[in-house]
């Protein structure tokens, strides 16, 4: 126990880095993935062509290949993120958002958007086709009809594929972090290393364990309590 | 000026269409003339609805032209848009935005589409929820109303727009008898008060009563039309015949 308590700005830090990175990441794929779903319905063909052909390509690559890449492959063929330079100073060390970190962000959002896209895809061929009808009959734009009518709709019946995704996503905050950034899963592994002895080393993985459980949870009961406050109105 | 006024408001010439192998619209002319009531009546699968949507083009056709206030149908994009919000439509199965309320139904169009004000648009939500009879509702969503106020709040959501000119496509048929009328009472002084309309019904009570002409089709074409009293009473083609004996039997 005492190693958690001595280590507690570590840990805390890293899971700042975690939750940030989850936050960024998680608004960058849900915009990306409702621009994709857009141009997957919309009624030009090359768009409809291009945003399929990424969804399947990126969908079916490994995430690990997608973070090698951007800090490995990518700073080769002159794609880096040293422009990226925030770093926000807090009581217990420096949260330090740079290279690293923008690198998984960018991969995280690519890899996340496309799974936001199908999931929303799936809530838009859940809602009837007359809806749609009705909304171009008063006068609705393509844009306006899925703003105003389909994607609200569709949202509400992709909810329980989003938060999965969602989910997901904060898991792979922790892939990101063991590829690029210096963050909890980093810190823990510091942790353990000057941690003597096989049962002290297993606390803090059990704090680690259960952080991300309560964060996971949290997740799940937001988009609960969504779930049930649509009811009424779907 | 004299022209402009007489020339039809909707007017349909030479349409075809077809759905693979189908022939669905053959070879329609119909022309609509302002503040005119059109029923279209015929068996099922005779292209009613078919006609009925190609007319603010939620069906494209192959052949022909169609044009609302001397204005050929634009082929898609912004144009169509603009031309659709002056052709109200009232769906079979009312197609009510479910997320939205019975208010935000009617002033959805007029905000987003027309501009206007938040208030005004409300506002004017209000008198038409009211003159349909369903203005205490205005805050339920449609799936709290019975299907003839949803039917009605849609009937309320067309006017909004200010439309040139209404579509209805079979408005009563999914609803349970004690509720067509009430449906019917609305459509009726809709008419009354001079709204240029196009309906697919087979309410002969209504096609008697606020009809100027009845337009019978089968197999895609049309097949007779003339005014409801004579077209009921003296149906000249074995079609026609054959569809009114079929339906007056019950
Ligand atoms: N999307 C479609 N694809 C292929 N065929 C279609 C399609 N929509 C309609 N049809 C066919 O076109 C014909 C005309 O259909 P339409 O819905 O216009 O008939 P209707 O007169 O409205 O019939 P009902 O009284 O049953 O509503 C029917 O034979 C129908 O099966
Ligand atoms: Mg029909």
């Amino acid at each position: 126990m005492d190693v958690v308590v001595d280590n507690y700005q570590f840990i805390g830090i890293g899971f700042a880095a975690t939750v940030l990175l989850f936050l960024i990441s998680g608004i960058g794929a849900l915009l990306l993935g409702t621009l994709l779903v857009a141009m997957r319905v919309g009624p030009i063909a090359v768009m409809r062509r291009a945003a399929a052909t990424y969804v399947t390509l990126v969908r079916n690559t490994p995430l690990l290949l997608i973070l090698v890449f951007f800090s490995l492959a990518a700073p080769k063929i002159g794609i880096n993120f040293q422009f990226v330079k925030i770093v926000i100073s807090t009581g217990w060390g420096d949260i330090r958002m740079t290279n690293a970190f923008a690198g998984a962000t960018v991969g995280l959002i690519l890899y996340t958007a496309s799974f936001v896209c199908e999931s929303l895809r799936s809530g838009v061929n859940a809602v009837p086709v007359g809806q749609a009808e009705a909304a171009r009959a008063i006068g609705l734009p393509f844009g306006g009809v899925l703003s105003n009518v389909v994607l609200p709709q569709a949202l509400r019946a992709a909810l329980p594929p989003l938060a999965s995704t969602l989910i997901a996503l904060l898991k792979n905050t922790t892939v990101a972090a063991s590829v690029l950034v210096l963050e909890s899963a980093y810190a823990l592994k510091q942790i353990l290393d000057k941690t003597p002895g096989t049962v002290e080393k297993l606390w803090p993985i059990g704090v680690f364990i259960l952080v991300f459980v309560i964060l996971v949870e949290l997740l799940s009961f937001a988009s609960g309590r969504l779930e049930r406050r649509w009811r009424v109105a779907r | 000026m004299q022209e402009t006024t007489d020339a039809p408001l909707v007017r349909l010439s030479g349409v075809q269409k077809w759905y693979g192998e189908l022939h669905v619209l053959r070879d329609i002319d119909l022309s609509i003339a302002r503040g005119e009531v059109v029923v279209v009546i015929g068996p099922s699968g005779a292209g009613k609805s078919t006609l009925c949507r190609a007319i603010n083009r939620l069906e494209t056709i192959d052949e022909g032209e169609i044009s609302i206030d001397g204005q050929p149908l634009p082929q898609e994009g912004k144009a169509l848009a603009r031309l659709r919000a002056d052709v109200g439509m009232v769906f079979q199965s009312f197609n009510l935005f479910a997320h939205k309320t019975v208010l935000e139904n009617v002033t959805l169009g007029p905000t987003k589409v027309r501009k206007q004000s938040k208030a005004d648009a409300q506002a004017r939500a209000k008198e038409l929820l009211d003159r349909v009879g369903v203005g205490h509702q205005a805050a339920k969503y449609p799936a709290q109303l019975s299907g003839g106020q949803q039917q009605r709040v849609a009937i309320a959501r067309a006017l909004a727009m200010e439309p040139k000119v209404m579509l209805f496509d079979e408005p009563t048929s999914a609803l349970d008898p004690e509720m067509i009328k009430e449906v019917l009472d609305v459509m009726v002084d809709l008419a009354e008060r001079g709204m240029t309309m196009v309906v697919v019904t087979h309410e002969m009570g209504f096609a008697r009563t606020a009809a100027n002409r009845v337009v019978f089709m089968a197999d895609g074409a049309v097949v007779e039309e003339a005014d409801p009293e004579t077209f009921f009473t003296n149906p000249q083609s074995d079609r026609a015949k054959d569809f009114l004996g079929k339906i007056l039997k019950h």
